[in-house]
C-alpha cells in the first residue's frame, strides 16, 4: 500500500480537517478526486491553486490531472463566488417559456453578462442546464432556492426582492 | 434478520400508520418545495396541535403526487382527496373538511383527466410514504423483495423473473435488462460492481429526481436485488450535483437501510453482502454515458470510450460493472414482488411496463405522469396533460432532449414505445417530454440543442467537438435568415457525418433534433434561406 504523502494544509484554516477528513474516508486514494473538490468548494467556495494543489499531492495525482477534472467539470468554480448567485435555468422547459429573456433582463440590470460577476463581488449571473423544476417553468435558483412563477419583466425584481430578504 | 423479525417490524409500522385516523400527505419534492409546501406542512401541522389532533390526524412530506405546474399538491387518507395549489392558510378548512366533503376551491377530483390512463409501478410508493423514514417505506412493502430473492430464490430464479418479464432499460437506448444482467453474472470476475445512472442530464427530465426524492429505498432495493442476482458485492450511485435533495434523502436513506442490515454484511442472515456509496457528478452532461460515467466515478475527467468491451466486461476499474437507469432499478422490486407474467402483461408486447415521463412546455397541466407502455402521445398530450393553453395550436413534442427529435402533431396517434419512437426519427429518451406550441420557432430550438451539445461535448472525437461547432454555426445563419441553399445541404451532410463517425452516444445522437426538424419542418428552414442576391 502507498502511504500518504504527509502534506500540510495552505493553512490554519479549520475548513482544511473536513477537507482532510475526506480523503482519509477514501483511504487517499486518487479516486476520490472529484469528491475531495467538492469537498473544498462546499467548504470554501472555489477552488484555488493552492488547495487544488493540496489535493493533488496529498492523493498522489499529478496536478495537471486535477488541474483538468477541475475544468472539465462545470460545477467547479476556479474564482471565488460573488455573495449572492442567481442561477437561470435553460433547460428545455424554461427556454420555451423564455428564460433566455429573463437571462438579457437580468444582464441588462446588472451589467454583466452571464457568467460574470458584478465588480463588487455582489451579484453572480450564471445559467445551468436544467435544475429539473420543469413542471415551475421557467426557473431560476437564487443562492441556492427554487424560484418560480418569474418572466422576463418580472425576473429583476423579483431576483432582488429574494436577495435583499436574504441579507 | 429472520422472516418473523422482519414481518414484525413491517406488522409494527403499518399499526403505526394504521393508528391514524386520517393522514395529510403534503407534497415535498423540489416542484411543490418551490411553491411553498414547507410552509403548508408547518401550517398544517400548527393547526393539528392547536386542535389536539396529534393522535388522529398525521402530517407527512411526501414526494411526488404528480401535478407538479399547480403546486403545493396534497391528498388526504383514507378520503383519497387531492388539494392544489394549497396555501398556508388553507390549512384550517381542510382539517375542518377531513372525513366530509372536500375543500371545494382547492379541491383536484379524482375523476381529472390528469389522473386517467396513468399507472403507478414504479411510482407507487411517491406519495404515500416519507422519503427520509424507513419506518414509513416498510409499512409500504419496501425491502420485502429483496428479502424474497435473498432468501427464498437462487440469482438464477432472479435473472429468469427478470428477463421474462421483458423489462428494457429506462435510460432511453431500451437495452433488455435481463439481458446485461446475465451477461455481468455470466462473467468470472472476483469483483463486481453494480452502478446506478442518477446523472438525469437531460434538460426538460425530472423523472429520476422524483424517484431519488420520494422513494429512495426503491432504488436501493432494486440495487440490491441485482447484485444478489449478478454476484455483485459493491454498489455506487452516481447522482448529478444539482439534485441536493435526491442527494440528501439518498443518503438518508442509504444509512437508514445499513442500520436496519438492508445493506452491509449478510443481508437478512444469509451469506449476501452489499454496500452501496454515493458519487456525485459535476455537472458534464457526457457523464450520463456509461463508460464516462465510470471514469468520473474513478475520479477522472468524463470522457467516454469506445466499446467493447462493454463495462459488462470491463467497467468500474477493470472488473465487470452492471449499469443501470435509477427508473430501471426502481422496476425491481415490483417485479419480483408480482412475478414477470403481471409486468409483462403491462404495455406492450416488446416495450413491458410503464414509463415516467415529465411533461412540461406549453401544455395545461404540467407534471409528472407514468403510463403504460402503448398509449399514444395524443392521450398523454391532449388527455392526461389537457392540451395547449392560452387557445394556441399543438406544434411539436419534444422527446428525448439533445439525443431525440421534435414529433409533430400528424404522427401525435403513435405509441409511446421504443420502436415506435425511433421510428418517427426521435427516442424514448429518459422521458422529458416537452410540449411545443406554435410561437415555437424549430429552427431555433434545433440551435438551442445544438448549442449544448456543442458545449457538452467532452472533446474527445473530431466528429463531435469540431462538428456539433460547425452545425451550430450553419444553425445560427439559419436563425439570422442569413443562410443559403449550399448551408442547408452542408447542414444535412454533417448530420449524416456527425451521426455516422463519433465515438459515443453524445456526437451519434447531436444531431437528432435537427433531422427530426427537417424531416418535419423543413419549411421552417427553407424560410430561413436568404433570397439569392442580384449579381452586380
Amino acid at each position: 500500500m502507498v502511504r500518504p504523502v504527509e502534506v500540510a494544509p495552505p493553512s490554519d484554516d479549520k475548513r482544511w480537517r473536513i477537507i482532510n477528513a475526506t480523503m482519509r474516508r477514501y483511504g487517499y486514494k486518487p479516486h476520490a478526486l472529484i469528491e475531495t473538490l467538492h469537498a473544498v468548494q462546499e467548504a470554501f467556495g472555489f477552488l484555488d491553486d493552492a488547495s487544488l494543489s493540496f489535493v493533488a499531492q496529498r492523493l498522489n495525482v499529478p496536478m495537471s490531472k486535477a488541474y483538468g477534472v477541475a475544468t472539465f467539470y462545470h460545477f467547479f468554480s476556479l474564482k471565488p463566488p460573488a455573495r449572492h448567485n442567481c442561477v437561470i435555468c435553460l433547460g428545455t422547459a424554461c427556454y420555451i417559456k423564455g428564460s433566455d429573456q429573463m437571462l438579457k433582463s437580468l444582464g441588462e440590470a446588472y451589467g454583466i453578462e452571464e457568467g460574470e460577476i458584478t465588480p463588487d463581488s455582489e451579484f453572480a449571473l450564471l445559467s445551468a442546464r436544467c435544475v429539473g423544476g420543469c413542471g415551475q417553468a421557467p426557473v431560476a435558483v437564487v443562492d441556492g432556492e427554487v424560484v418560480s412563477g418569474l418572466t422576463p419583466d418580472n425576473v429583476v425584481a423579483m431576483v432582488r426582492e429574494k436577495i435583499n430578504h436574504a441579507s | 434478520m429472520h422472516r418473523e423479525e422482519f414481518e414484525q417490524i413491517v406488522q409494527a409500522e403499518r399499526d403505526k400508520h394504521r393508528a391514524y385516523e386520517h393522514h395529510i400527505n403534503v407534497c415535498t419534492a423540489l416542484g411543490c418545495v418551490a411553491y411553498g409546501s414547507e410552509k403548508v406542512v408547518d401550517a398544517l401541522e400548527a393547526e393539528v396541535k392547536e386542535r389536539g389532533l396529534e393522535h388522529k390526524c398525521k402530517i407527512t412530506g411526501v414526494g411526488c403526487l404528480g401535478l407538479c405546474g399547480n403546486g403545493p399538491i396534497m391528498k388526504t387518507e383514507p378520503d383519497n382527496q387531492f388539494y392544489q395549489s394549497v396555501k398556508p392558510s388553507d390549512s384550517a378548512d381542510i382539517i375542518d373538511h377531513l372525513g366530509k366533503e372536500p375543500v371545494k376551491r382547492i379541491h383536484l377530483p379524482q375523476n381529472s383527466p390528469f389522473f386517467i390512463g396513468q399507472q403507478r409501478v414504479v411510482l407507487s410508493n411517491a406519495g404515500k410514504i416519507d422519503p427520509e423514514e424507513i419506518e414509513s417505506a416498510l409499512a409500504f412493502g419496501a425491502y420485502r423483495a429483496l428479502f424474497q430473492a435473498a432468501t427464498e430464490m437462487t440469482p438464477t430464479e432472479v435473472l429468469r423473473e427478470v428477463t421474462a418479464s421483458g423489462l428494457r432499460g429506462r435510460g432511453g437506448a431500451g437495452y433488455p435488462t435481463g439481458l446485461k444482467w446475465s451477461t455481468v453474472a455470466k462473467m468470472d470476475d472476483t469483483i463486481k460492481y453494480i452502478v446506478c445512472n442518477g446523472d438525469e442530464g437531460d434538460p426538460g427530465a425530472f423523472m429520476d429526481r422524483s424517484i431519488m426524492e420520494s422513494d429512495p429505498h426503491r432504488i436501493l432495493e432494486g440495487m440490491a436485488i441485482a447484485a444478489y442476482a449478478v454476484g455483485a458485492t459493491e454498489g455506487y450511485i452516481y447522482v448529478r450535483a444539482e439534485y441536493g435533495l435526491g442527494i440528501q434523502r439518498l443518503k438518508k436513506a442509504i444509512r437508514q437501510a445499513e442500520k436496519m442490515g438492508f445493506l452491509g454484511n449478510n443481508i437478512f442472515d444469509s451469506p449476501f453482502s452489499f454496500n452501496v456509496q454515493l458519487r456525485l457528478g459535476a455537472g458534464a452532461f457526457v457523464c450520463g454515458e456509461e463508460t464516462a460515467l465510470i471514469a468520473s466515478i474513478e475520479g477522472q475527467r468524463g470522457n467516454p470510450r469506445p466499446r467493447p468491451p462493454y463495462p459488462a466486461m470491463s467497467g468500474l476499474w477493470g472488473h465487470s460493472t452492471l449499469i443501470n437507469n435509477v427508473e430501471t432499478f426502481a422496476n425491481i422490486a415490483p417485479i419480483i414482488l408480482n412475478g414477470s407474467e403481471w409486468f409483462a402483461g403491462i404495455g406492450t408486447k416488446k416495450s413491458a411496463g410503464t414509463k415516467v415521463f415529465a411533461l412540461s412546455g406549453k401544455v395545461n397541466r404540467v407534471g409528472l405522469i407514468e403510463v403504460p407502455m402503448g398509449i399514444t402521445l395524443r392521450q398523454i398530450i391532449e388527455g392526461i396533460g389537457g392540451g395547449i393553453p392560452d387557445g394556441r395550436a399543438f406544434k411539436a413534442v419534444q422527446t428525448g432532449g439533445p439525443s431525440g427529435g421534435c414529433i409533430p402533431q400528424e404522427h401525435l396517434d403513435t405509441p409511446v414505445d421504443y420502436e415506435s419512437l425511433r421510428e418517427l426519427g426521435s427516442i424514448m429518451g429518459s422521458g422529458g417530454m416537452v410540449i411545443m406550441d406554435d410561437t415555437s420557432s424549430m429552427v431555433s430550438v434545433a440551435r438551442y440543442f445544438m448549442e449544448f451539445c456543442m458545449d457538452e461535448s467532452c472533446g474527445k472525437c473530431i466528429p463531435c467537438r469540431v462538428g456539433t461547432a460547425q452545425m451550430h454555426e450553419l444553425l445560427t445563419r439559419f436563425v439570422d435568415k442569413e443562410a443559403t441553399e449550399a448551408d442547408l445541404e452542408l447542414l444535412e451532410e454533417l448530420c449524416d457525418m456527425v451521426s455516422q463517425t463519433s465515438l459515443c452516444g453524445l456526437g451519434q445522437s447531436a444531431p437528432n433534433p435537427v433531422m427530426s426538424t427537417l424531416r418535419y419542418f423543413r419549411d421552417e428552414y427553407l424560410q430561413c434561406i436568404a433570397p439569392a442576391q442580384e449579381p452586380a
